[in-house]
């Protein structure tokens, strides 16, 4: 089992970055490499740009603690959690934290690769907002 | 019309493979040509005994440490220099067909440039440059891509897919249902990364890759300048060449490598000379790098294993040969023969035995680190054939290629063009080289520098997960070619070894400006 995890301190609220994460189809415009999604209840399937799709079960959306958790389901999983937190530090000072789990070890550094791309598009959204 | 400059690549290739350097085992009479009438090098080495920083440092003239991709899975930022970028400034065309590996070759989300080209069908893509122009990728503006097998979105392994499906399966898998590289073992004896491979002959992709370059050759015109890095992914594992090329060289008659003790005794014995991850890499205590199989042990590496994958290395090295001579005698068709630089080497070497290891990790010895490399002027500049025993390394290429092409090496190149002889190494002064070693994986870091000079080859541990930072290795090549005897602690070499840490002390402290290290986005 692998556990990995990036964060970025991010300069705008802990509200308007949550507000970027919190929908589950919102995925696409946050998570480079990911082109589409398909949401029913908690089931997610997301399409990335080579054209694999990933189905996801959503297991938390706790707009209290500000914390989204989801886990692949595709079968070369033996297990994954992915959970995104939004911690706030200030009035526009927060720190978004993308935590990934995973067995094999190997598929976490995949997916984990790609949560730091997310982590810059989570904050270029979120600041942009921010200054509008 | 310049000097046209054929950049040849091979993937984790020894230094004594070659004929021309007194390899025994492959035939390889092309390369020993180019050699016999250019430059060859005795002792060059890597800026890393992998391939993503080793390939980054070819294009930047980089080490690691400035130009940021330190390990495998770490991506070269796309705006990193480029001196395809400065020679497509001068007027070349230029072109990368075979394996580049400056982004991850494991790409769930298709971020990196090199694995989405193929399924756009584009030649190349427009991004930034590292002077803030936008153009084509990296310089080059054409890209035809190759790996290891036929897994995976890039080129060849698409043409397989679209023309000859039915022979896929005839290659190795190279990773397995966990994405780690597989341990599985095959060919007669069993050794990880073997399998007999049914595909023919001209659908390998050593062949491919000299196909494809042969054809980009023929679109271009007669008095274009052009800068073509033909990369062959071989003979890096897994060795699978097809099997109708295996018979020749039976593997029951290859003889043991001479640094490969045939008594585990004497291995372990030398091992534990050496820092201490070496010993547990062997015993299977410890995986610190993707690189080779997780779930092979070294110890239970058999001789007739070692013969079998010298064997199986050597055969692909032929294959490369024949095939760089087809694409040789392309260009002398064209007129072009008297007029084009060629140059050969690879990005590090393979263990292939030695000290009963097999594969690659940050194990600093001639093994990985000692390569072939030649360099055959354009016959037109009537160049004086010569033997460089210097040191000299990988981040002298970029600025080498510039000086081909008459430009000047730019303010980012810290390597200095290659000398042409031992007098030009001499005035100057070639005499260290540097390697480098950071990796970090699930917990486990592993921090290493070292320096070659004709005489010494000195290592030292940083620390991390398994040295302490007062672990290293020194070898005096002069009595000890074959790195067995470790002086670090010996008291007749304090001097030696005080002067050798002053060489990397200055490499570490050297002047210039460090790209941001970058992000391990993927195992490789």
């Amino acid at each position: 089992m692998a556990s990995l995890r990036h964060e970025r301190r991010i300069s705008a609220s802990a509200n308007v970055v949550w507000d970027v994460v919190r929908r589950p189809e919102s995925i696409p415009q946050w998570f480079p490499g990911i082109e589409s999604c398909t949401v029913d209840g908690n089931r997610r399937v997301i399409t990335t740009s080579i054209g694999l799709e990933m189905p996801e079960e959503i297991l938390t959306i706790d707009n209290l603690l500000r914390r989204f958790a989801y886990r692949v389901t595709a079968p070369m999983y033996r297990f994954h959690l992915g959970v995104i937190d939004v911690i706030a530090l200030g009035t526009n000072d927060s720190l978004c934290v993308y935590s990934t789990t995973a067995e094999p070890d190997l598929l976490a550094l995949l997916i984990d690769g790609g949560t730091v791309g997310a982590l810059d598009e989570i904050q270029r959204i979120a600041e942009a907002s921010t200054k509008e | 019309m310049g000097r046209k400059i054929l950049f040849i690549t091979t993937d984790q290739q020894r230094y004594d493979t070659l004929g021309a350097n007194g390899g025994t085992l492959a035939r390889t009479p092309v390369l020993d040509g180019l050699a016999a009438q250019g430059i060859r090098y005795e002792r060059c080495q890597p800026t890393s005994v992998v391939c993503m920083p080793s390939r980054a440092s070819m294009l930047t003239g980089q080490y690691p440490s400035t130009h940021g991709a330190w390990m495998n899975g770490v991506p070269l930022a796309v705006d990193a220099p480029s001196v395809a970028e400065n020679l497509h400034d001068a007027g070349y065309a230029t072109a990368l067909i075979g394996k580049a590996h400056f982004e991850p070759f494991m790409d769930p989300f298709g971020r990196f440039a090199e694995n989405s080209l193929a399924n756009l069908g584009i030649p190349t893509i427009e991004q930034d440059w590292f002077d803030g122009r936008r153009g084509v990728h990296r310089g080059f503006d054409y890209l035809e891509f190759a790996t290891h097998g036929v897994m995976g979105p890039l080129h060849y392994a698409k043409w397989m897919a679209r023309y000859h499906p039915e022979a896929m399966g005839g290659f190795y898998q190279v990773v397995d249902h966990d994405l780690n590289v597989s341990a599985v073992g095959g060919g007669d004896t069993g050794a990880p990364q073997v399998k007999m491979n049914d595909v023919p002959r001209e659908w390998y992709h050593t062949d491919w890759v000299a196909e494809r370059t042969i054809d980009w050759l023929a679109g271009q015109g007669d008095d274009q300048d052009w800068f073509c890095w033909m990369s062959f992914p071989d003979p890096h594992h897994p060795w699978d060449p097809p099997r109708t090329e295996v018979g020749r060289i039976p593997w029951r008659d290859v003889a043991l490598p001479v640094n490969y003790p045939e008594r585990a005794s004497e291995r372990e014995s030398l091992l534990d000379a050496k820092a201490r991850h070496w010993r547990a890499w062997y015993d299977g205590r410890l995986v610190s790098n993707y690189e080779a199989p997780a779930k092979w042990v070294p110890a239970t590496l058999t001789s007739d294993q070692v013969r079998e994958v010298n064997a199986l290395n050597a055969v692909e090295v032929e294959l490369i040969d024949e095939a760089i001579g087809r694409v040789l005698h392309a260009i002398a068709a064209r007129g072009w023969g008297d007029d084009v630089d060629v140059i050969f080497t690879t990005d590090h070497g393979e263990l292939q035995g030695d000290f009963g290891l097999l594969f690659k990790g940050p194990y600093h010895v001639d093994g990985l680190m000692r390569l072939p490399l030649i360099w055959r002027p354009a016959p037109s500049t009537k160049p004086l054939p010569s033997v460089v025993r210097a040191p000299v390394s990988l981040v002298s290429l970029a600025a080498t290629f510039l000086a081909v092409a008459g430009k000047p090496a730019p303010a980012w190149v810290e390597g200095p063009s290659l000398p042409i002889n031992d007098d030009d190494a001499l005035v100057r002064s070639f005499d260290a080289t540097v390697t480098e070693w950071d990796s970090a994986l699930f917990g486990v870091d592993v921090h290493v520098r070292s320096v070659v000079t004709t005489g010494h080859l000195y290592t030292e541990y940083r620390p991390g997960t398994m040295h302490d930072g007062s672990e290293g290795e020194l070898y005096d090549l002069s009595d000890d070619p074959l790195q067995r005897i470790n002086r670090f602690d010996d008291p007749a070499y304090a001097n030696v070894r005080a002067t050798l840490a002053e060489r990397l002390q200055s490499h570490e402290d050297r002047p210039g400006e460090r790209a941001v290290p970058g992000t391990l986005m993927a195992p490789v």
